[in-house]
């Protein structure tokens, strides 16, 4: 009896580990055609040259200008898509849970619109909207933050939204508010320390949306890292594939960091 | 024994506080007062508007019109975070990323107390309502009734002027609300804070409150004695919200009111002469077997030391009468008995 059922516990880890193993296959296997590519040199031999220049800053902002541009641009983007992002969106969620119920559905279809209209057609929305902004504050690429944070909205409204779900958000502001908290308090001391997780998720999803945003920056003529890759591709392939390797394998990486986040503040209390 | 400070108490006072949601009126000129370190239930149906003055009196909803003092100030426009009132919700409000320690500090950090200070006093809060041992624990590591006493335990640590209690108990089980309940009571016996407890549960009012209110359609009913409340209701809807009551078919004359051929004293004056509804409580009614009476047992149900017992009338009408358990043995379904009534004052109301 004991028997059977280790032998099968075994036949199923065997079979877990087939699964893993050939997914991974499938999922790596382009990725290491990239790096292989990458570090072709002349004649068929190994050369980690591309990848030297690429931790190299200065040497590579004087050789592919176009790249640094991008890249730079891209830094920016995320941090203020982010910020404006959560910024936006985490105060007007909690307020209407709170204060609003009957507006949610309307928030939530705000929200999800911009997953519906193609970046094509956005485009064709925000470009006489982006005079404006050039009128105001100049044409430089960092202003493509304001439409990528409309870009990010349906994906951080999910996020933090699922997030709020799992807490009674009314009564814990309320409980707050009775022991002498004001908004601000209940704000950060209460809701968000709850939703970390979910602020989490809705930053990463939107730093990945803006990484790897092509269409608008290259459609409204601004300068980003996958428009600069796209413009080296024609050139000189093999900078322009380390890079995209790279970033997606900072995109892999951030999203295993950030799936610690959290866990560990909580294990090291609960000793008593 | 732990060391809290017993706070005096303040007065409380609702003058002619009405509230409407929408098409509801669900405060309709409400006049409470509670006295200094008075704990007072207010007792009724869903929707009689109870936790509607609950969340008036903290702050969490304005009043359409009407005073609200505490202590003898009026308190419109103080906002929940200055009212100074500790409250524990019905369903569990525990912080989840805080231990319980931390969440009982939560008030007191606020106030800026030193962190030695702040958590003295949590660990002696927590004494008080007796899980000392788990201060270190996360809310989702404690059981529904633990987490009720932490969250009592926060509320009490501000020394709020008045605790409010909004149904503190119904997600709990059978017995971890009874025990809650006697707790609760010690609890705010011994620190002496002014309390208004809100419940739908008519045995959890009865048992705990200086004073029950009973409240309908917004407004109040009647406000006595728990006792008084049960022996001399004031109105029908009393009479058969709290506790159970037989609606007998009786005759109401110039001397009280003739029910299966007893009188009865009456307890309310406001209606007619005539064919009425008598409201009698089933230990007012006796049974006796007599193989010759034109009653019969039809259902018993043992509740420990009494049992309720219902019988039919000739007419069909059921009447349900507590006997002690220990006459069960002479009242089995079938049973011819004859009814009488005891001489106890009971409500009455014009027929339905």
């Amino acid at each position: 009896m004991a028997g059977l059922v280790r032998r099968r516990a075994r036949r199923q880890a065997v079979l877990r580990w087939v699964v893993v193993g050939v997914l991974s296959f499938v999922f790596l296997l382009p990725l290491f055609a990239l790096l292989e590519f990458t570090t072709r040199g002349p004649g068929d031999t190994l050369t980690w040259d591309t990848w030297r220049l690429l931790v190299d800053w200065p040497a590579l902002e004087e050789t592919y200008p176009v790249l640094w541009t991008g890249m730079k641009a891209s830094f920016w983007l995320v941090l203020l898509s982010v910020a404006l992002t959560l910024v936006l969106l985490v105060p007007t969620v909690v307020w209407v849970r709170l204060r609003l119920p009957r507006l949610r559905r309307l928030v939530e279809f705000l929200c999800l619109l911009p997953l519906t209209i193609p970046a094509i057609v956005l485009v064709v929305g925000l470009a006489p909207v982006y005079a404006w902004v050039v009128y105001f504050v100049g044409g430089s690429s960092v202003t493509l933050f304001l439409a990528y944070t409309i870009l990010a909205l349906p994906f951080a409204y999910r996020a933090i939204d699922t997030g709020l779900s799992a807490i009674d958000v009314r009564t814990l502001a309320e409980a707050a508010r009775s022991l002498g908290a004001g908004w601000l308090t209940v704000m950060w001391r209460v809701v968000l320390p709850n939703i970390r997780s979910a602020v989490l998720s809705a930053a990463f999803l939107t730093v990945a949306l803006v990484l790897g945003e092509f269409t608008i920056a290259s459609l409204l003529n601004r300068d980003n890292l996958q428009v600069a890759i796209n413009q080296l591709g024609k050139s000189s392939a093999t900078i322009s594939f380390a890079v995209s390797l790279a970033a997606l394998v900072l995109a892999f990486v951030l999203l295993y960091l950030l799936s610690f986040v959290g866990r560990r503040r909580r294990r090291e209390r609960s000793v008593p | 024994m732990t060391t809290t400070a017993v706070s005096t108490g303040v007065a409380v006072r609702l003058e002619e506080v009405s509230r409407r949601f929408g098409t509801v009126q669900a405060l309709d000129g409400l006049d409470l007062d509670l006295a200094p370190g008075e704990l007072v239930a207010l007792l009724g149906p869903s929707g009689c508007g109870k936790t509607t003055a609950l969340r008036i009196l903290a702050g969490l909803e304005d009043a359409d019109s009407g005073r609200i003092l505490v202590g003898g100030k009026d308190v419109a426009g103080v906002p929940v975070n200055r009212r100074d009132m500790g409250m524990v919700f019905q369903a569990y409000s525990l912080f989840p990323h805080l231990t319980a320690a931390e969440n009982v500090e939560f008030g007191l950090r606020l106030r800026r107390q030193s962190a030695a200070a702040r958590r003295r006093r949590a660990l002696e809060m927590l004494e008080l309502v007796g899980i000392g041992t788990h201060a270190a624990r996360f809310p989702q590591q404690l059981s529904g009734g633990q987490q009720q006493r932490v969250a009592l335990a926060r509320a009490l640590a501000i020394q709020p002027q008045v605790l409010l209690l909004d149904e503190p108990l119904s997600a709990l089980d059978a017995k971890v609300r009874l025990q809650l309940r006697d707790e609760i009571r010690r609890i705010q016996l011994e620190v002496g804070t002014t309390t208004l407890f809100v419940t739908h549960d008519q045995e959890e009012a009865l048992a705990l409150a200086d004073r029950v209110g009973v409240m309908q359609a917004g407004r109040l009913e009647q406000i006595g004695s728990p006792e008084d409340i049960y022996r001399n209701p004031a109105t029908p809807f009393v009479a058969s919200f709290v506790g159970l009551s037989n609606r007998l078919a009786g005759v109401l004359g110039a001397d009280g009111v003739s029910v299966l051929g007893t009188p009865l004293p009456v307890l309310n004056a406001s209606v007619a002469p005539g064919p009425v509804e008598a409201l009698v409580r089933p230990e007012s009614v006796d049974l006796t077997a007599d193989p010759l009476a034109d009653a019969r047992v039809v259902a018993v149900s043992f509740l420990g030391p009494l049992a309720r017992v219902t019988v039919s009338l000739p007419d069909e009408t059921l009447v349900v009468a507590q006997v002690s358990s220990a006459r069960l043995a002479d009242l089995p379904p079938g049973t011819a008995v004859r009814v009488t009534l005891l001489p106890i004052p009971v409500v009455v109301s014009s027929p339905r």
